[in-house]
């Protein structure tokens, strides 16, 4: 029993340490070509990183990064590819936005009342390419894509038309978010048990509800009936589909949640230190929420550790300036680490799955070599666990 | 045509009029001229009713064309990956390279060598998808996320290294290249352009709005545009005409059989890989000799566009370039133009609605879909009458929601290669 353990925390690792191998050598190879000393590099990154005023900005950036890869990650689960957690993401910003400033209520309700908007934004956009699959039979890829266009259009026009602050001349903004719906800082809550904050260095409030997400995705699809037949559908629509399962109902369930948590995400800025939607609201998010989602496999835990890496990374590039090392490393590093991490994952996972078929040979009398058809691979992506 | 019916869902057969009959029985060449002509007769009528002369004069024409040239070269890029049964939504990735690589080959040796360079730098993305998808069976939309994520940090890093600080005028930064120091050269058929023109600007009806699409094919062209238009009847020559083309439609139905008879498989994907990832990038070169320049964000989602004209095309190579074609007339009417002919576009795709919502009626189909047609028909004529500019940012979103529209009602005809999307292993029977 504990040699298995053994055998599944290595095979669980083997991947990861592949990649992350590979990524390091390739930058590293970049590095030297540009004349540059890869160990300089490193030192610069980890000191800069490893200061308490950069930990907090990287948790501050990874919190709302890993709801809105959890959003991507249950599409994935189930071979859904919502590509437009980007439109659902702007259009939750910005109607939350402008939604924030339009009515009053005292402070943890309002907080509620926001996210709610946002996460219903999300949802309701993401909604229509998921009617759009199941009516009309639209590849949710290319109608994502379009619709993120289409979210940045109407969200311009929307700001532009209806949402502008108006005491504002030259710059197209919402209002500030009220005060009531600002999401409290943590660092008085983390004083308490003695950590010291540098001054301007905030940890925001939204990290105990990216928390709570991650939480309510574990146990919403290992742990409930809904998550079971998502697994299910993922895995062989078909079979889901012989066991009393709607696909068509789990694709729009599945996308709505997605697009919610998008929507959801968007508050994790809004509502903490961009509190207003304008040019300078982060919009990249949801896009490398996609990368994150698939470095971490679509699990909470390997999402939240993927999110934090990715963080850490950006943040830790920006020590380089100083050593004169072009920061561009970071996106070879990120690159490579993604692409090197889905081939490594499915190498292993073939690797497991061939010596699971050998052991079964072997427990089965005569073989299994001698007839009958190969057992079929299942689908990645999604089936993991 | 038995193959087909085993793999297609059971349908009804949609009923059909003795006309659309007939229309369908035509060869996809022609019938992409005849709905070309009907469509041009429509918007012929609605620019003289709507007053909007720009809606098919020859310069928004040339326009379209110029747009539609990166966009089919990528299409067409998609065309042969897909068709060989490998998904590619790493296209936008591969353009990027494309046009990264023809910047810095067109800098060093002039806009030839940047289509070349162009080419170059999309076949290394599409090396490192058939890598990823065929040897390592790394599922095919995951690959293409992740490509399309390493390209634009791989154009930026070699930016910050080689470009940073050089050209002529030191222009060369690290979202921008060098300048090209020499434009593609353009052609024009002399006597024929200047007669074509002439027509044009008469405005006549039908006539001129005919001239004005002649007039867009020898007035001025680029020839990097000529060569991406005549990639389309190459491409259909190569994939209709050639055993290699016959193999590789094989692959992407069935791989077990086309490996049973023979078929390198793997080495084939790769080539088909690589060949689309050498369009894709061709199609980002095209971008960069354009304006001499690259940019960062210079393929602004046009090989998503590609994409989705190849889906609108139902991966037919005739289907796929006017689908492109139709795009880009929705995004050169708004950039070249202005908002006039935009809404006189509203004026005519009401119309079009219309129509379809007639034929529908009459061809006894879905009440739904024709209820929900007359609705937005009538919505787009509301709109049209109660408007006298249409605001800009409604004007950008009008060519993706056609795209939405158009792949909505196209998509339960569509189909697709019977392989894409399922990673395939050597020596596996299904």
């Amino acid at each position: 029993m504990n040699g298995t353990l053994m055998a599944r925390i290595r095979g669980a690792l083997l991947a990861p340490a592949i990649a992350v191998a590979v990524s390091v050598v390739v930058s590293s190879l970049a590095l030297l070509i540009s004349g540059n000393s890869p160990i300089a590099a490193l030192r610069a990154m980890f000191d800069y990183v490893t200061t308490t005023a950069s930990l907090v900005t990287i948790i501050n950036r990874a919190a709302p990064l890993y709801v809105v890869s959890l959003g991507v990650a249950i599409g994935f689960k189930m071979n859904l590819f919502n590509i437009g957690a980007d439109g659902q993401y702007r259009l939750a910003a910005l109607i939350a936005a402008g939604a924030s400033s339009a009515f009053s209520l005292p402070r943890p309700l309002h907080i509620a009342a926001v996210m709610i908007i946002a996460t219903l934004v999300g949802a309701a956009w993401a909604a229509i390419p998921g009617i759009l699959k199941v009516t009309r039979n639209v590849n949710e890829v290319i109608s994502t894509i379009m619709l993120n266009y289409v979210a940045t259009g109407v969200s311009a026009y929307l700001l532009v038309n209806y949402m502008r602050n108006d005491n504002v001349a030259n710059v197209a903004e919402t209002k500030s978010v009220p005060k009531s719906a600002q999401l409290p800082s943590l660092n008085g809550f983390f004083e308490n048990f003695g950590f010291h904050f540098p001054r301007l260095s905030v940890l925001n409030g939204f990290l105990p509800i990216a928390i709570l997400v991650g939480i309510l995705f574990y146990l919403l699809i290992w742990r409930t009936r809904f998550g079971f037949d998502l697994r299910i559908t993922g895995a062989s629509p078909a079979a889901a589909r012989s066991s009393g399962v709607s696909p068509k109902s789990m694709i729009v369930k599945t996308i709505m949640i997605s697009g919610g948590l998008a929507g959801l995400a968007a508050t994790g800025f809004l509502l903490t230190e961009f509190t207003k939607y304008n040019e300078t609201f982060p919009l990249g998010l949801p896009f490398t929420g996609i990368a994150v989602a698939l470095l971490g496999r679509n699990h909470p835990a390997g999402v939240a550790l993927a999110s934090f890496a990715w963080m850490g990374i950006e943040q830790a590039s920006r020590g380089l300036l100083e050593e004169k090392i072009p920061p561009e490393i970071s996106k070879i590093l990120l690159g490579t680490l993604l692409i090197s991490s889905v081939i490594s994952f499915e190498v292993v996972r073939r690797r497991n799955l061939t010596q699971t078929i050998k052991h079964a040979a072997h427990a089965v009398p005569g073989g299994l070599s001698s007839g009958g058809p190969p057992p079929a691979e299942p689908t990645t992506t999604g089936a993991t666990s | 045509m038995t193959a087909a019916t085993e793999i297609l869902p059971i349908m009804p057969p949609a009923p059909r009029t003795a006309l659309t009959a007939k229309f369908m029985a035509l060869s996809p060449g022609l019938r992409a001229l005849v709905a070309t002509g009907l469509g041009l007769f429509a918007l012929s009528i609605t620019r003289i009713v709507a007053g909007a002369d720009d809606l098919t004069s020859g310069n928004t024409l040339i326009a379209t064309l110029a747009t539609a040239a990166p966009i089919i070269a990528v299409a067409l890029g998609g065309l042969f990956s897909e068709r060989a049964g490998v998904a590619n939504i790493g296209l936008e990735g591969m353009m990027v390279l494309g046009t990264w690589f023809a910047a810095f080959a067109g800098w060093q040796w002039g806009p030839w060598a940047a289509l070349a360079g162009g080419v170059f730098g999309g076949m290394l993305g599409g090396l490192l998808h058939a890598l990823a998808t065929v040897t390592f069976g790394v599922d095919q939309i995951v690959s293409g996320v992740a490509i399309n994520f390493i390209a634009p940090g791989v154009a930026r890093f070699l930016s910050s290294e080689i470009f940073v600080g050089k050209g002529a005028n030191n222009e060369g930064t690290i979202s921008s290249s060098p300048n090209i120091a020499d434009p593609m050269g353009r052609f024009s058929i002399p006597g024929l352009s200047g007669l074509l023109k002439d027509i044009d600007q008469k405005r006549w009806f039908f006539v001129s709005d005919l001239a004005g699409v002649l007039r867009a094919f020898v007035d001025q062209m680029a020839w990097s545009t000529l060569i991406i238009l005549l990639l389309i009847p190459i491409s259909i020559y190569i994939l209709w005409r050639t055993p290699f083309g016959l193999r590789l439609r094989s692959v992407g139905e069935k791989p077990s059989a086309a490996e049973s008879l023979g078929v390198a498989v793997y080495r084939l994907k790769y080539i088909s890989v690589m060949i689309s990832g050498g369009l894709a990038g061709l199609g980002g070169a095209w971008l960069v000799v354009n304006v001499r320049q690259y940019n960062e964000g210079q393929t602004a989602g046009r090989g998503f566009l590609g994409l989705a004209a190849l889906i609108f095309g139902n991966w037919q190579p005739i289907g796929v370039a006017l689908g492109a074609v139709l795009f880009s007339y929705g995004i050169s009417l708004q950039q070249a133009i202005g908002t006039k002919p935009i809404k006189a576009l509203y004026l005519f795709i009401a119309a079009a609605f219309l129509a379809i919502c007639l034929f529908v009626v009459f061809g006894r189909r879905s009440k739904v879909a024709a209820l929900g047609l007359a609705v937005a028909a009538g919505g787009l004529y509301a709109y049209y009458l109660n408007t006298d500019e249409v605001a800009s940012q409604i004007t950008y979103i009008t060519p993706y929601v056609i795209v939405l529209v158009v792949i909505t009602f196209a998509s339960t005809r569509s189909r697709p290669p019977a392989s894409v999307g399922v990673p395939w292993r050597k020596g596996q029977s299904t």
